[in-house]
């Protein structure tokens, strides 16, 4: 689903967001409510300049509209996979986009990601797996890395991977096993508007995506060592 | 009276544990979840590949200059420092305690590729739940020290979780950055980024290039004991982050991009910030670099 008919199924008309290089940024009306809207399209890859202007979006939502929702709508193919990105510290901004949510929900505003097309690691980490939390459509695509590159990193052969990507939840690209892992909070189906709503009332206040992931079973043990990490001696 | 010796143990060379022996006051290391309990990956061994009895970390509470610090060391010789499933739960249990416990601050010595890719779904996940949890120690008034000098540097979604720290310590043979020279060479070819032209890589990546861009507090040799030192300085460093903090970082790192519009080179870059002989730097001592930029952040003032 490309980004107008989403913002029409969420929406009506009754929403400004608008595209300039990739990035979406715009406002609507929502059950009485204006949501600040912010994403990406085109599977943009998130330079160093891109997470800078997406960090924009956000603070100025904080210094204008405090307390103002914010809904991340997330296409990317992750971060920009250049030398001249890395010269100037595609980690830094990409730590500064991270902190810009993380400050505005601590001041009030939730945060609510939604991956409507593909998501991959650096594009993700820090900007819908940092909100409240995150949704997918139940077309979209969620991965780390792409498999010639994962092979060459890993050292494993690529028919290997190519193999357990199909059957192995924790290598599958695939919005049902970050569901199952609590990466993400649900998936969207039918009326979208509907879902919009009943995620926006449910969103939590905590960081509580291991418990998901081990209620679901896709994540067993992360809850649980954190835990045993509190109450160790 | 120091009984510590005064050779230089070089920290790169270190095992994770043999960094929090020495770094940390002697004995101080009290460890949760230590490899006698067990806790390893239940994801490697269906790759066909062996596990770690610590999953690669080593979590804990200690002491620095009688100071109380719950510290984590990642193990790059296990996977590289990737970040799995029970890795970052100890990480983010680290944190958490810290938030409950109130040490006076958190060492992190990062070694790590980011997320582990043999666990790759469930590492993603983890690595922003690490971040998440360590906004939440700075937000609750405790400065978190990030220390980068192993042989695997620092990169992918450690690179980012390393960057969000209120102050980060690098020696010169540390890296910081998020992809590797590897995946993007792999990506873009060998023009792009040649992986295997060290000087490039370390002009790209290294401790000497992000302390001249003031990515990192302090640069210091590659010496467990100048770690040690370096970290007990930082241990008041607190940045809180406020909304003016993070529009102060929003012009920075805009000039930053202003500067560098034509894709100018490490070494032009390094001329833009007032370098004279930019292609001297690789060949400069620490000493000769912390003494300019010194100056340099004297003349800004």
């Amino acid at each position: 689903m490309n980004w107008r008919e989403l913002c029409r199924a969420l929406f009506g008309d009754r929403h400004d967001v608008t595209e300039d290089d990739e990035l979406l940024r715009g406002s609507a009306h929502f059950d009485g409510d204006l949501l600040d809207v912010l994403g990406t399209t085109g599977h943009a890859a998130i330079g160093y300049a891109m997470a800078l202007r997406q960090a924009r979006a956000v603070l100025d939502t904080i210094a204008t509209h405090p307390g103002r929702t914010i809904v991340l709508l997330i296409d990317t193919q992750g971060q920009r996979l250049r030398r001249h990105d890395e010269l100037l510290g595609i980690h830094r901004a990409m730590a500064h986009l991270g902190s810009a949510i993380d400050l505005a929900r601590r001041r009030g505003h939730r945060v609510l990601g939604l991956v409507y097309d593909q998501a991959l690691s650096g594009g993700f980490i820090t900007t819908g797996l940092l909100a409240d939390a995150c949704h997918a459509l139940p077309n979209a695509e969620i991965r780390v890395m792409r498999l010639p590159a994962m092979a060459r990193v890993t050292k494993l052969p690529q028919e290997l991977l190519e193999r357990l990507s199909v059957a192995n939840p924790v290598f599958a690209p695939g919005v049902e096993n970050y569901l199952r892992m609590g990466g993400l909070a649900s998936l969207w189906q039918g009326d979208l508007a509907q879902a919009l709503r009943r995620s926006l009332a449910e969103l939590p206040t905590e960081d509580r995506r291991a418990q998901d992931g081990a209620e679901r079973g896709g994540r067993r043990l992360a809850a649980a060592t954190v835990q045993r990490i509190l109450d160790a001696a | 009276m120091s009984l510590r010796p005064t050779t230089v143990t070089s920290y790169a060379e270190c095992s994770a544990r043999q960094r929090l022996a020495l770094l940390l006051d002697a004995g101080s290391f009290h460890e949760w979840l230590p490899p006698a309990e067990r806790v390893t990956s239940p994801h490697l061994a269906q790759l066909g590949l062996p596990c770690a009895f610590d999953d690669g970390v080593a979590v804990g509470r200690a002491a620095l200059e009688g100071r109380s610090v719950f510290v984590a060391a990642q193990e790059g010789a296990f996977m590289g420092g990737g970040v799995g499933e029970v890795h970052g739960a100890k990480l983010v249990g680290m944190l958490r305690r810290a938030v409950r416990d109130r040490p006076d601050a958190v060492l992190l010595l990062a070694e790590s590729g980011g997320v582990r890719l043999h666990e790759a779904n469930a590492g993603l996940i983890a690595v922003s739940e690490v971040m998440r949890a360590l906004l939440d120690v700075r937000a609750s008034g405790m400065p978190v020290v990030v220390l980068i000098g192993g042989a695997n540097g620092c990169f992918g979604g450690m690179g980012i979780v390393a960057a969000c720290a209120d102050h980060i310590v690098m020696s010169d043979v540390g890296r910081h950055a998020m992809s590797g020279p590897e995946v993007i060479e792999a990506s873009g070819g060998v023009e792009e980024f040649d992986a295997r032209d060290r000087s490039l890589v370390w002009r790209t990546t290294g401790g000497k290039h992000r302390y001249l861009l003031g990515d990192c507090d302090q640069l210091v040799d590659d010496d467990v004991q100048a770690f040690r030192a370096a970290a007990t300085r930082a241990l008041d460093q607190r940045r809180p982050l406020t909304l003016t903090a993070l529009e102060a970082e929003h012009r920075l790192l805009s000039a930053r991009l202003a500067a560098a519009h034509d894709e100018a080179d490490a070494f032009e870059l390094w001329r833009r910030l007032g370098i004279t002989h930019p292609e001297q730097v690789p060949d400069r001592s620490v000493r000769d670099i912390g003494v300019w930029v010194a100056s340099r952040r004297k003349e800004v003032a």
